[in-house]
This record gives structure tokens, C-alpha cells and sequence, in this order.
């Protein structure tokens, strides 16, 4: 209560210097991660390792591991973190909760369904199968999100979209793709339906260079478009009323941000599937950290980055056996939802 | 885009609704005997019925009565959990899934597998039960350890983060083992296939419980309807009213789910649709709700029987594909404001 109070009444620039600080140390915990996430593996790849491997002198085996298995891995944990942390501060922003986030598009079940079914159909004969699976999955689970998101956007659409209609039409799209994933699941011959469930979870196993680049290319065109809109948004954030009477173009700015939010949402899910947790936990942590309203963009995709990065290295090199990356952040972010009700309580007790 | 109805059509209608939603029981529950991959003609059915013996007998009396009756159980038990929680939280989109009651229950269902390598329908039915009922009691822990229950938001809140945490080790035990996929999978869609009477023996001491349960919580929750400082006017203990109301959603959704594994919609919808014939009156609208929710799990089952064949659409993916596409119908019609 009194953090807010003082965010309120503290001038411009102290806010504006603090999110600064915030983003510069998310940047520091960011880098930190991957030198770590590099460094830790069932070789040991320390930074100086890494630098002659990159410049070419070091010994083929450390080369090989690090551009093979190591460092596509890592960029794609940094990718995914980014992606989803900027289209959760951009989702809460515009619906004015704190709770949402970017699955209440159905981008999540849609690009489900279309992997699901890629898995289960094009599995099946398995020299197609295994060509199809690398290429085909992020391209269709990409070609299904959006389709999704669009759907969801064009059936909640009377002379405007609503956030509160929009949400509820998510809801019952995202339970008819629910329930016909597990109608396909169940279809499957076991070893496809592992391989679904397996994706269904989440995880960086198996990633290389070919499912960086689409994220990479998405995170650079759509950033600059989501920081342009970056004062709409503060200004939307005090209602509709008000921000059309202070000039805001409402319906084209809303547009423009859940079109990025969809758009970076449906890469990370395509690349690595559905990691759970990261769109929700890093915005609300970035804007605690810089005590503001609303969640700083640069700063939650940053913060989502290390947590991505550290939870998959986590899932891979903390017990013998490896754990998806969705599943960590799902065990981390769980509790921090439970700390947010024991918050409540604290709050109430001193005010 | 439909006014919200005037209350005398609501007393008027009364015996009518009532006369209609026994039309629909009766209606459904032949459907389901009468209907299935195996065609056998109405009569025929109808005589084993009364006379069981081989051959079609077992068809009817090992397969289609079970399934009917547990069908109609399960979803009688929803439909009055879904309209006890809409009345407790005021909130529309109130569906029993909320409290951890499904996830609970695969956590237990997977770890049972897992461990004990064993696929036995009882031991499936006997660890849901406990699961469902673990998860709940510790949301509810969590979230009075929080703001209390007196507030519907931190339990909905307790109730997705433990959901979330218990997926995820549901997920994971899944992914390391295939032989819990295969049943997991099953499990997990809410199926009535291959339930037996025998199935009622366990769930039934907790389905009665939370019947009596839910008739003493109606007159609170008629208080509840006009809002929590009405209620307290009234006289209402409002932590009683709670702690009752709470009480008949966990038993009788994981009554359901031990039966059926997780079945959504029928808790969200059954409400809605009980409301429009009856009206808001708890003592009317619980009881309709339960014959709603019954009319409505088996018709859904009757349509997964007949579209799939021999290998039969289960009743939860029927019910979550068609009362996903229902509801989204609903929430463009604009009804969702009057509900």
C-alpha cells in the first residue's frame, strides 16, 4: 500500500530512473543466466571456453557441443523468455488485470490442437513423419494459434471488442480445442500420444538453429511496434472513457496490442511449446520491482528471458533425469500465485 | 439480447417446467438404454429389462443400465455443485473444476498407476475419490490461510495455482512412464464407458452427504443472492453458510469425478439453463439444476454413442467441444449480462 502511494506521488523521473535500474539489473540477470546455462551441461563449458570456441581456436569436441546442442538451446530459452514476458505486460496492460494473460486468446489451445494433430496424423508413416515433425509442428502450430486468436477476436466482436467478452469467448473456444486435443490424444498409438503429451508440456530438448530464426525474426519486427504503442498504453490503462477523451485512437491501439501479444505468443509456443507461468509471473515481478502500475515492457521480457534460460537449465542439470522446462516454471510459478493471496492478507492486516 | 424474464412467469411456468424437465429425464434415460453400437430394437430392451438373460441381457444390464444411471447420478451431482457454487460466489462462470477437485484427482489416479502398476477400475474410482477430496480440503486450507473463505476470489486464486502445481507433476510422472499415459489418457476425458453398478457402492455415502448438505445451505443461499451485507442483516452466519456450501461442492464433484473422471460444462451450464425455467429461488432452482444436469450428461453421451461407432466419442469430449461452441453462442447473444 504505501509502495503504491509513494510510485503515485513521486515525480516522473524517479519512476522513470527506477524502472531504468530495474531493467538495467534484469539485463545483468539475463546475461548471468545464459553464461551459466552455456557453461553447465554434462560437459563443463566455462566462459573462456566459449569465447575460443566462438573465435575458432578452441578443441572440435567444445565447438561442436556448444553450436550443436549447447548455445541454439540457450538462445532459444532467451527467445521463448522474451517473447512471453512481452506479451504478458502487453496482455495485462490492456485488460487492465493483473491475471490475465496471453492464452485468454486461445493461442495456447489452438496452436495445441495443431501440433497434436500434427504429431498424431503426420507421425504416422515414419519417414514422413520424421521430416514433417521439424518443420511442420512450429509452422502448424503457428498457422493455428493465430487462426485461433483471430477467431476469438472476430466472435467477440459487436461494434467493438469488450475485454470482458473477450475473455469469455476465449474461455469456450480454448474448452471445445481442449476437448478435442484430448479426443485426438486418445486416438493416438501410445508412442505419438507421448510425443504430444511431451510437447504439451513444454520443453527445449531438441531444439536447433532451425527453430531459433522465425522467433529471433518475430521478437525483432514486433518489438518496435509494441514500444511504439508503449504511451497509448499508459495512457489506456487509466479507462476508456478518458484515454478517447485524451486522444487515444482506442479500437486501432487495442488492435495493434493484441495482435502483438498473439503474434509473440504463437512464436514461443511454436518454438518450444506452451511454457507455462512466464507470461503471467514476469510482467506482475517487473512491475513490483520498478513499483509501477503497470508492467515496464523492456524490463518483462528481460525478466522472462532468465527465467526461461534458468528453469530449463534447472529442468536439464539438476536431477539425473530431465524435467521439461514448462514444468519448472509451472512449480515456480505456482507458489508465487500463493504468495500474491498471502499478500492480501498482510495488506488488509496493516491497513 | 432477451429481457430478463418477469417473475410471475416464473411461478406460473413452475409445474410446467417441472412436467417438461421429467419429460427430458424420461426421454434421455430410454435413448440411453435403447441406443448404442449394438442396435437392438426398443421392445427387446425392454424385456430384458424386466427379464434378464444372456446374450442382450448383458448388453442392457452389464453395459447400458450402469451407464445410465451412473450417467444420470453424475450429472444430477454436477448440475446441483455447479448451482450451490454460482449462488456461493455470485459469479457466472463458476464451474466445480475450480477447486482442484480434477487435477487432485489425476495427481492421485497417476501417482496410483505409477506406482503400483495396477489399472484396476476400483482402485482408479477409490483414488480419485481421495484425491479430489485431499486437493480441495488443501485449497481450502490455503486460501483461509490467505484472505479466508469468506472471499470467493483467493480460493479461486488457491484453487488454479494448486491445479497448476499438481498438472504439473501429473505431467511429469505421465511423461515417464507410457503405461500411465495410456491410462491417464482415458481417464482424463470423463468417460462413462464400462462403469459398473458396483461403482455406486463407493461414491454413494458421499453423494448422499452432500444432498443433505446442499437442502440445509438453500435458505442461505437465497440470503447470498442479495449480496454478503444483506445476507449478514438477515441473520445469516455467513462462515457457516460457506463452509457448508463448500462442503457440497467437494463431495459431490469428486463423487462425479471418481466416477467419470472430469466432465466440464455440465456444472457451468445445468445452472443457467435450471435458472431460466425456474428462476432464481434456491428451492426450486437446485433441484431443477440436478435434472437439468442429468438430461444433459446423457444426452451428451447418447450423441458420443452415435456419432463414434464402435469407437465411441467419450461424453467429456462431447460435452466440452459442443458446450464450448454453446457457450460461446451464449456470451455473443450478450445473455451472459442477465445471468
Amino acid at each position: 500500500m504505501i509502495a503504491q502511494l509513494d510510485a503515485r506521488t513521486g515525480s516522473r523521473r524517479r519512476r522513470g530512473s527506477r524502472t531504468a535500474t530495474v531493467t538495467i539489473a534484469a539485463a545483468i540477470a539475463m546475461l548471468a543466466a545464459v553464461v551459466l546455462g552455456v557453461a553447465i551441461g554434462s560437459t563443463w563449458l566455462p566462459l573462456g571456453d566459449v569465447v575460443r570456441a566462438l573465435l575458432g581456436i578452441a578443441d572440435r569436441t567444445q565447438e561442436f557441443i556448444l553450436l550443436t546442442f549447447r548455445l541454439p538451446r540457450v538462445v532459444c530459452a532467451v527467445l521463448v523468455g522474451a517473447c512471453l514476458g512481452l506479451a504478458g505486460a502487453l496482455t495485462q496492460t490492456f485488460s487492465r488485470n493483473p491475471l490475465a494473460t496471453p492464452d485468454i486468446l486461445g493461442v495456447t489451445s489452438g496452436a495445441a490442437v495443431g501440433a497434436v494433430a500434427t504429431i498424431v496424423i503426420g507421425g504416422g508413416t515414419y519417414a514422413v513423419g520424421s521430416s514433417l515433425l521439424g518443420f511442420g509442428i512450429p509452422a502448424v502450430a503457428t498457422v493455428f494459434g493465430l487462426a485461433t486468436a483471430a477467431f476469438v477476436y472476430g466472435l467477440s466482436w459487436r461494434g467493438g471488442v469488450d475485454s470482458y467478452r473477450l475473455i469469455l469467448t476465449g474461455i469456450g473456444v480454448t474448452a471445445t480445442l481442449t476437448g478435442l486435443t484430448s479426443y485426438l490424444l486418445l486416438q493416438a498409438q501410445i508412442t505419438q500420444a507421448a510425443a504430444a503429451a511431451h510437447w504439451l508440456t513444454g520443453s527445449l530438448s531438441g531444439v536447433s538453429w532451425t527453430s531459433v530464426w522465425p522467433v529471433l525474426v518475430v521478437l525483432v519486427v514486433v518489438t518496435p511496434i509494441a514500444a511504439a504503442q508503449s504511451s497509448a498504453l499508459e495512457v489506456s490503462g487509466l479507462g476508456d472513457d478518458l484515454s478517447v477523451g485524451l486522444g487515444v485512437a482506442l479500437h486501432r491501439h487495442r488492435l495493434i496490442v493484441i495482435a502483438c501479444a498473439v503474434v509473440l505468443t504463437s512464436a514461443a509456443v511454436s518454438a518450444s511449446g506452451p511454457v507455462d507461468f512466464v507470461a503471467f509471473v514476469t510482467p506482475q515481478l517487473a512491475a513490483r520491482l520498478a513499483r509501477r502500475g503497470r508492467p515496464p515492457l523492456a524490463a518483462s521480457a528481460l525478466l522472462g528471458a532468465s527465467l526461461v534460460v534458468v528453469a530449463d537449465l534447472v529442468g536439464r542439470a539438476a536431477l539425473p533425469w530431465e524435467v521439461p522446462v514448462g514444468i519448472v516454471t509451472a512449480i515456480v510459478g505456482a507458489p508465487y500465485l500463493l504468495w500474491l493471496i498471502s499478500r492480501h492478507r498482510s495488506q488488509e492486516r496493516t491497513s | 439480447m432477451t429481457s430478463s424474464p418477469p417473475l410471475r412467469r416464473t411461478r406460473g411456468t413452475g409445474w410446467l417446467a417441472a412436467a417438461a424437465a421429467a419429460a427430458g429425464v424420461v426421454l434421455v434415460a430410454v435413448a440411453s438404454l435403447a441406443l448404442g453400437s449394438d442396435h437392438l430394437a426398443l421392445a427387446a430392451v425392454f424385456e430384458r429389462l424386466l427379464h434378464p438373460r444372456e446374450d442382450v441381457g448383458a448388453i442392457v444390464w452389464g453395459s447400458r443400465v450402469p451407464r445410465t444411471v451412473l450417467g444420470a447420478l453424475v450429472g444430477a451431482c454436477l448440475g446441483i455443485a455447479g448451482a450451490v457454487m454460482q449462488g456461493q460466489t455470485r459469479n457466472p462462470l463458476a464451474d466445480p473444476g475450480l477447486f482442484g477437485v480434477s487435477a487432485g484427482a489425476s495427481l492421485a489416479v497417476v501417482v496410483g498407476v505409477y506406482t503400483l502398476h495396477t489399472t484396476s477400475p476400483t482402485l482408479i474410482l477409490v483414488l480419485a475419490l481421495v484425491g479430489a477430496i485431499g486437493a480441495s480440503m488443501l485449497v481450502f486450507a490455503v486460501a483461509a490461510l490467505g484472505r479466508g473463505l469468506a472471499s470467493p476470489v483467493p480460493l479461486a486464486i488457491a484453487g488454479t495455482a494448486i491445479s497448476a502445481l499438481f498438472a504439473a507433476v501429473t505431467s511429469f510422472l505421465v511423461l515417464s512412464d507410457q503405461t500411465t499415459l495410456a491410462a491417464y489418457r482415458v481417464w482424463v476425458v470423463g468417460s462413462l464407458s464400462g462403469r459398473r453398478l458396483d461403482d455406486l457402492g463407493v461414491v454413494l455415502a458421499f453423494v448422499a452427504l452432500g444432498l443433505v448438505l446442499a437442502i440445509a445451505n438453500i435458505r442461505a443461499l437465497d440470503s447470498l443472492s442479495l449480496g454478503m451485507e444483506v445476507a449478514r442483516g438477515l441473520g445469516e452466519s455467513l462462515l457457516r453458510a460457506r463452509l457448508i456450501g463448500l462442503g457440497t461442492i467437494t463431495l459431490l464433484t469428486a463423487a462425479s469425478v471418481a466416477v467419470t473422471g472430469p466432465i466440464g460444462f455440465v456444472g457451468l451450464t445445468a445452472p443457467h439453463i435450471a435458472r431460466r425455467m425456474v428462476g432464481g429461488r434456491h428451492a426450486r432452482l437446485v433441484p431443477m439444476s440436478a435434472v437439468v444436469g442429468a438430461v444433459v450428461l446423457l444426452a451428451s453421451d447418447v450423441i458420443g454413442r452415435m456419432i463414434g461407432g464402435r469407437a465411441e466419442v467419450s461424453v467429456g469430449v462431447v460435452l466440452s467441444v459442443v458446450g464450448g461452441i454453446a457457450f460461446v453462442a451464449i456470451v455473443r447473444h450478450g445473455r451472459m449480462a442477465a445471468l
